[in-house]
């Protein structure tokens, strides 16, 4: 226990002090919601007001960003040794994962308040109530705990810490396929079926329907995606974890 | 025996790193594995501290089998790798502490050790510096008080002066020994027969994965010809007369003289020849170097 808050610290303070984090979860959530609310959207039409309608998407966008910074640094531990000397040490593997883990929460906590506070100076009027805020930000932190997963058993993998940034691809493109920034029913319905039936969809819907007030009728879809994708994830990093030692 | 190994094998798809190793290592004693890169000095160390798992053969620390108990080893071991690993962006003293904490010390008792290891290594001015800012030599030198944290009964050393400069390898050769007399065990892997010959009680050759040689600097040296004078003259024919008056091989305009290295033997062999009227331009001692050790040992060219 000890061991996984320390390396909880670890990571947090190496954040902290990387300059590049600290711009990737703060000053990007301000150009997207800038750039979607005030280029994009005048475009977009839709029966709510745009702000209203992109906030969800905006955070789940961000949480791509923190993904592949959290697949970069454990990639960076693998090529600089230092997973070796914890692994030369009697603490347990998953105390090394956990500190990237928890420091990727807190890295998205941090770009998703950004989010938020510059979509309410954009005129982002949620009408949720407590237990709705506290259901949208559990399923967003349930989402980006699976997905924090799988970016350090990306990191574990990767051959270089600029191919481990390849998850970012991945976890940047997924938004723009989803009902993130424009209502599903606006696409061709080869494109619509993709966007329904991947992770990101689901958790947006859900997350805007709390926050609106509206009825959230996919969030037992969204919690079985990002439930399903944290067990897959984490164990997978884990086995990855028990690995290195056969290399 | 602190280090057992019997018939240790390492291969990754078709190629073999180590091919069959046998080493002993006796408690409170430096063993130095010598050989060049790719020799499998680095995979010794990976596999003897757990990072890395056996293909095949056993290896036994402090008693504890690598593969099977390799929680147990992890307790007992410290090891320095190859490439400092420290992490950048934390101070020494915080790089220390966190040590410390996984090491499962209290938080005061943390500090407590980080600002001990701090002074014995001499890091205390850049205590609270970022690593980022350090030198190699002090980077090594934080490296190694990060692997003493919680005194190891056996410690790893993979190439701890590779890339330094002679004064940084200096002072760490210094805090190596002062371990030894510690009574710490130190399995350290080199490149530089120089540096086994002063650190070492004793030295095993490693080529292709297997140890070639075991034994002390002295015996491997000898093994590789000893210590030799090279005497250049200004033409051949001298080099011919002064073979008449000292005992040697001559190339070209140079005689080689085999030498026990001492100012002694060299003294007579100046006098000699002077009293003989054959005068050398130059004289310098040619001791035997890694390539020439391996060069005896392989029979390949050096």
């Amino acid at each position: 226990m000890t061991a996984s808050l320390t390396m909880i610290g670890r990571s947090i303070r190496l954040g902290r002090r990387n300059l590049d984090l600290v711009i990737m979860a703060i000053v990007l959530p301000v150009l997207m919601m800038s750039l979607f609310v005030y280029v994009f959207g005048g475009a977009i039409s839709s029966v709510q007001s745009y702000v209203d309608y992109v906030v969800p998407g905006i955070v789940v966008l961000c949480t791509g960003y923190g993904a592949t910074s959290t697949a970069m640094s454990v990639a960076d531990d693998m090529k600089k040794g230092v997973v070796d000397r914890f692994r030369s040490m009697p603490i347990s593997g998953a105390a090394v994962l956990t500190g990237h883990v928890v420091a990727s929460l807190a890295r998205n906590a941090v770009a998703t308040f950004a989010v938020v506070l510059v979509a309410v100076l954009m005129g982002f009027r949620p009408t949720a109530s407590i237990g709705a805020w506290a259901l949208a930000l559990g399923l967003l932190l349930l989402y980006v705990l699976a997905l924090s997963w799988l970016a350090a058993g990306f990191g574990l993998i990767a051959r270089s810490v600029e191919s481990a940034s390849l998850l970012g691809f991945a976890m940047l493109f997924l938004p723009y396929l989803s009902s993130a920034f424009v209502p599903v029913t606006t696409m061709p319905p080869w494109l619509r079926a993709v966007s329904e039936h991947q992770p990101v969809t689901p958790v947006i819907e859900t997350v805007r329907a709390l926050l609106t007030g509206a009825p959230a009728e996919s969030g037992w879809l969204a919690l079985a995606w990002s439930g399903g994708l944290l067990v897959v994830a984490s164990g997978w990093a884990a086995w990855l974890f028990g690995r290195i030692s056969s290399r | 025996m602190i280090v057992e190994t019997e018939g240790l094998t390492k291969r990754y798809g078709s190629a073999a790193v180590l091919n069959g190793l046998d080493l002993e290592v006796a408690e409170g004693s430096l063993l130095a594995l010598l050989g060049p890169n790719g020799a499998g000095k680095t995979t010794t160390i990976r596999v003897l501290s757990t990072l890395t798992r056996p293909s095949g053969g056993s290896a036994r620390v402090c008693g504890f089998d690598v593969a099977e108990q390799a929680a147990a080893v992890r307790g007992v071991i410290g090891l320095t790798g190859q490439y400092a690993a420290v992490d950048e962006e934390q101070t020494g003293r915080e790089n220390l502490v966190m040590i410390a904490r996984l090491r499962r010390f209290s938080r005061s008792a943390a500090r407590a050790r980080a600002l001990a290891l701090l002074e014995r290594f001499g890091l205390t001015g850049a205590a609270d510096r970022r690593v980022r800012t350090y030198s190699g030599g002090l980077r090594r030198r934080l490296d190694l008080a990060m692997s003493l944290v919680a005194p190891p009964r056996l410690l790893f050393l993979d190439e701890p002066t590779t890339g330094l400069d002679p004064v940084s390898r200096t002072t760490l050769w210094d805090a190596i020994g002062d371990l030894v007399r510690d009574g710490v065990t130190i399995f350290l892997t080199t490149q530089y027969l120089e540096e086994a010959d002063r650190l070492a009680d004793r030295i095993v050759v490693l080529h292709n994965g297997d140890a070639v040689a075991d034994g002390t600097a002295e015996a491997l040296k000898s093994s590789a010809g000893g210590t030799r004078l090279d005497l250049v003259f200004g033409c051949a024919e001298d080099a011919l007369r002064a073979r008449g008056v000292v005992a040697g091989a001559v190339d070209g305009t140079t005689l080689a003289v085999p030498s026990d290295g001492s100012a002694v033997h060299l003294h007579r062999v100046l006098d000699d020849l002077l009293a003989a009227r054959v005068r050398p331009l130059r004289v310098s001692t040619h001791r035997p170097t890694l390539d020439d050790v391996f060069a005896a040992l392989t029979g390949a060219a050096a």
